[in-house]
């Protein structure tokens, strides 16, 4: 009897925390589904008329959509980067003492918690100087500063996992390094790559200090286009939602995919 | 695990090091490089010393913003992590239901930061904004975050907890399901009650991924910059003016080079030692 009223406590306060955490994102919907008019006459629930027409705009208009097409460019672009540099040192990281090594670390960690906002004037002129400015390529290796050492801090993690016995097993059986490496250990940690993807996916999408002031046109992230719908007769609230919409689809695709490493991912960093 | 001494391990360590030190060191030599001149114009400079930085210490309005932004720090601490583990404690932990939890309790954290603020913009406002209207006309309490400085604080508060809480959430989700379930069967033997539970089992198993949490929590809200930057701009007034928004206003609002590279690395130097302390304190936690 008891344990039954604790359930039922405990269901009550988690749908509450939920119906307050979608809240906001309800309200977003609503509104991107309203005529500017609509929005600003009156407080409504639900759209009185459902339109798509802010979300077709967003779709025809090249200055738009080709926002969403820089960000998924970059991110994924930084995301395969970061993963192909962090396999071989987080390797390393797991499996040697070298020179340095506890300090190397402490200082790759320092970058992710160093604030975007410190390098954001010596960023605009680096990349300026070397033709990086306005290009994929120059957001990506940017956004490598933070995600770099999150990449080494949790494939190490997954990677000290593996026993040791199994690289040595590989070398007797007359493996290569770099053979042993792909065929053997990659498969092994695979679900710690797809965490360190989720992980770098997210830290990219999500960041735009540095993607908007590394970029004008060419590869300027749909984040930052959405300043477009402040023009001289106010906000068009109605086409910000929409876009804004637009932005927590990716995530959302994401997350459903790898729901069931996220957990996973967060408990085995080093630490 | 038993880990050999081979230096040449520093091959697969360079080219993480090269990428980084690329974004890192580059740009804060430049930094190093404006703070100790004053540069009036292309190739018109003058050395100036430490001057800058003399400056920026005895600035009131700095010290200002570094008290604003380590009350918020610790607010968001005080709020975020009971919340989060309170949370954590209450979700489901098997079935279909534990896959919608994370994936709802996950979204927040995969919206684009400025996106947040936008959200958050809309639904405090009074006229169009489901919250600022439920406060203002259900509530009746007078509310708007864009001229009232401590409506604009608790807006920021509210919604970096909306934001964040679910990270510190999925943490200790992650470090319950890691408790094997003999510590649980012995406690039921004992007939210990949930609050014993938890005091003595849960929160002593959660240490490691707490001290990740407030890690993360510390210094990602140390340095909030976007969310307040779209809902309030800093205000009104300086209200909501925390460190990297001050930064940035100088930096490139006012494009003040020597000012705000001072406050750049001192800034940096801040953070670096803040970090030292915490990566020392999780170590030997780690050790015991």
């Amino acid at each position: 009897m008891k344990s039954k009223v604790q359930i039922s406590w405990r269901g009550t306060a988690v749908l509450v925390y939920f119906v307050l955490l979608m809240l906001p994102i309800y309200w977003l919907i609503n509104m991107s589904l309203k005529t500017n008019n609509e929005i600003l006459g009156g407080l409504t629930l639900l759209p009185n008329a459902p339109t798509f027409d802010n979300y077709l705009q967003i779709f025809t208009d090249p200055a738009w959509y080709s926002g969403y097409l820089n960000s998924i460019a970059y991110t994924v672009l930084n995301t395969v980067m970061s993963v192909a540099v962090a396999l071989p040192a987080a390797y390393a990281f797991s499996r040697y003492n070298f020179l340095g090594d506890n300090h190397l670390f402490f200082w790759l960690l320092t970058n992710r918690m160093a604030p975007a906002a410190v390098f954001l004037l010596p960023f605009f002129q680096l990349y300026q100087n070397i033709g990086l400015f306005d290009t994929h390529l120059g957001v990506a290796l940017a956004h490598m500063l933070f995600n770099v050492p999150l990449a080494v801090w949790i494939l190490e993690g997954f990677m000290s996992g593996v026993p040791k016995e199994i690289d040595e097993t590989a070398a007797i059986d007359g493996y290569s390094f770099p053979r042993f490496f792909f065929r053997l250990f990659l498969p092994l940690i695979r679900s710690g790559i797809g965490v360190t993807a989720f992980f770098t996916f997210m830290f990219s999408w999500v960041e735009l200090l540095l993607a908007r002031t590394l970029t004008t046109v060419n590869a300027k992230p749909i984040a930052a286009t959405m300043t477009r719908t402040v023009s001289a007769s106010g906000i068009d609230w109605g086409l910000l939602a929409a876009a804004g919409v637009l932005t927590i689809l990716p995530g959302a695709l994401v997350i459903y995919f790898v729901r069931n490493y996220i957990a996973k991912g967060f408990a085995l960093g080093r630490v | 695990m038993q880990k050999t001494v081979n230096h040449r391990a520093w091959l697969l360590v360079l080219p993480v090091v090269l990428s980084v030190a690329f974004s890192a060191i580059l740009p804060l030599m430049t930094v190093v490089n404006y703070s100790v001149q004053d540069i009036l114009g292309p190739g018109q400079r003058v050395w100036v010393g430490n001057e800058w930085f003399i400056d920026t210490v005895r600035n009131p309005d700095l010290h200002a913003a570094f008290w604003r932004n380590l009350l918020f720090s610790f607010q968001v601490l005080l709020i975020q992590i009971p919340l989060g583990i309170a949370v954590a404690l209450a979700l489901p932990a098997k079935g279909w239901q534990a896959s919608l939890s994370l994936v709802l309790i996950a979204l927040p954290l995969l919206i684009p930061w400025n996106v947040v603020g936008t959200i958050w913009q809309i639904f405090g406002r009074a006229d169009i904004g489901l919250g600022g209207y439920f406060v203002n006309n259900i509530l009746g309490i007078s509310y708007n975050y864009t001229l009232e400085p401590r409506d604009a604080w608790i807006t920021v508060l509210v919604m970096d907890v909306w934001h964040w809480t679910p990270l510190v959430a999925l943490l200790c989700y992650a470090g319950l399901r890691a408790i094997p379930d003999p510590f649980y069967q012995a406690a039921r033997i004992d007939g210990a009650k949930l609050w014993s539970i938890f005091w003595y089992i849960q929160l002593p198993k959660l240490r490691g991924v707490l001290l990740i949490a407030v890690l993360l929590r510390f210094m990602d809200s140390f340095m909030i910059y976007t969310e307040p930057f779209v809902v309030t701009g800093g205000g009104p007034g300086t209200a909501t003016t925390f460190l990297s928004i001050y930064l940035s206003n100088i930096a490139i609002g006012q494009f003040d080079l020597g000012n705000g590279s001072a406050f750049s690395l001192i800034y940096f130097l801040l953070i670096q030692i803040l970090c030292f302390v915490f990566y020392t304190t999780i170590l030997r936690v780690g050790r015991k």
